[in-house]
């Protein structure tokens, strides 16, 4: 079996191990196609694309746009904020005029969990989800496992410490599937406000403080407080957070081995991570952007081929 | 499945000499000329022919390794999920004489992709075609080799011509489907 055993890529929970091995065996060849002169490869000059935003991006965007460019596809771009969406048009009706100007893969995100599987029952196009809401963020959980893969030879055995706002947070859940179908042991950390209630279940260990779990973990993934989706205080302050979840130079180094550094970004400077950490050795946080490049390319390759099957 | 025979591994290891001798005969001690095998059953070949010519002029020869499938014009089409395999040019191809090698020249598609993936690399000064087998009369693009190993006659795509590389015992069969 050489094939994706999905038809769209919604989440991390339907893959199997040998689909994730798959796309990173894919990425690794985009990985050294990226960094040659020639950057491009014409894979999917038959293929458009529509990226749909309904929610704000930076990094997704541009590394999904510059993937899709690599592989030679058209793209169409669209925005929430810009588009007749503030006019009060559904989701469904959005995307069903898009594709009638015939459109093959749609790149979602969403601030509604589970929009992408909603999307995925009533239309023909492959669905990648970019982030819905607090549920999964498949493409960045590949690149995160990825990225641990390259730096530390491999994930199965790794211990991973995500820390931060796991309650808001899609990366968080897709990580822990994601690693753990690789064979990593994975541990929360946060106030307990912002864990969730029974993750547990999920066969995660769960620590609220935050030197107990650096001294436990060889790979640290720091999550950024999601602001925008707290409706009520979790806790007091930012300052407060930061003093007791903030992960500093002095207090890295006092632990005294070596622990790799990861952020989804965007990094709140200063309040997950201080910019010593966040610039030093230990972090690989502008590998995972490289790598991100690479594996949405491949994710888009195997997806496309499997259009027809 | 019929599997006959066409060669063994004495007549195929005699073709691989011929063919690097020719290689040698046309670019002297390869300065301005590399090879390139074309994953994933061009380079067992390759990697015999540029072992054979080192043999033979006493020096270290350029050689890479191309891998076609992101360029393949039955990516959408093809039954089974294309597999890329590493693709390793560690040199610009930028005004350098290429020999392109593979082990089965058949409907030529594969070679007209490897020139497309070929030029991402820079522009060759001249590319030519060296296969161990061609299978005549069943070109679907304008591609004709310049070396040949063996030259066969089959019936399209009901046959497959299927070459083994174990070590020291290098076979090429016949298969009708």
């Amino acid at each position: 079996m050489t094939q994706l055993s999905v038809k769209h890529l919604l989440g991390i929970k339907d893959l199997t191990e040998h689909d994730i091995k798959l796309i990173f065996e894919t990425a690794d060849n985009f990985k050294t196609i990226i960094n040659r002169p020639i950057k491009k490869v014409p894979s999917l000059r038959d293929i458009t694309v529509a990226n749909l935003f309904f929610e704000n991006s930076t990094r997704t965007r541009v590394s999904f746009e510059l993937a899709q460019k690599r592989l030679s596809a058209d793209i169409v771009n669209f925005s929430s904020s810009s588009s007749s969406v503030s006019k009060g048009e559904t989701l469904i009706d959005t995307v069903k005029n898009i594709l009638s100007m015939k459109v093959d893969m749609v790149v979602m995100r969403h601030p509604s969990p589970g929009a992408s599987i909603f999307l995925s029952k009533h239309i023909d196009a492959t669905i990648i989800n970019a982030g819905d809401g607090t549920h999964e963020h498949p493409t960045q959980a590949l690149l995160d496992a990825y990225s641990i893969k390259e730096s530390l030879g491999e994930v199965a055995g790794k211990k991973v410490v995500i820390v931060g706002d796991i309650l808001h947070s899609r990366v968080a859940l897709s990580n822990i599937y994601c690693l753990q179908k690789l064979g990593a042991e994975i541990m929360v950390c946060g106030p307990s406000t912002l864990i969730p209630k029974y993750i547990e279940q999920l066969g995660v260990k769960v620590e609220h403080n935050l030197r107990k779990a650096l001294e436990w973990c060889d790979v640290a993934n720091m999550l950024r407080i999601q602001m925008e989706r707290q409706d009520i205080k979790y806790f007091p302050s930012l300052r407060e957070y930061s003093m007791q979840y903030g992960l500093t130079l002095p207090m890295l180094e006092s632990i005294g081995k070596d622990i790799t550094i990861m952020h989804p970004g965007p990094i709140n400077r200063g309040v997950e991570i201080t910019s010593e950490v966040a610039d030093s050795d230990y972090s690989i946080i502008l590998n995972q952007v490289e790598n991100g490049v690479a594996i949405r390319m491949a994710c888009m390759f195997l997806l496309a081929s499997n259009q027809n099957s | 499945m019929e599997e006959k025979l066409l060669y063994d591994h004495l007549k195929l290891n005699a073709t691989l000499h011929r063919l690097a001798y020719e290689l040698v005969e046309n670019h002297g001690n390869f300065a301005n000329t590399a090879i390139v095998g074309l994953q994933p059953r061009g380079i067992m070949p390759a990697r015999i022919i540029r072992q054979m010519v080192e043999e033979i002029i006493g020096s270290k020869i350029k050689y890479g390794e191309l891998d076609i499938t992101f360029y393949r014009d039955d990516f959408r089409t093809a039954e089974k999920q294309l597999v890329a395999n590493p693709i390793h040019i560690p040199f610009s191809t930028e005004g350098l004489k290429i020999i392109l090698i593979d082990d089965v020249l058949f409907t030529g598609r594969s070679i007209r992709s490897a020139m497309d993936a070929l030029l991402d690399f820079g522009r060759p000064a001249k590319v030519e075609l060296c296969v161990l087998i061609d299978r005549k009369f069943n070109r679907e693009n304008p591609i004709a080799p310049d070396y040949v190993g063996k030259s066969i006659d089959t019936r399209g795509h009901a046959q497959k011509v299927k070459v083994d590389w174990e070590e020291n015992n290098y076979k090429v069969w016949l298969i009708n489907a």
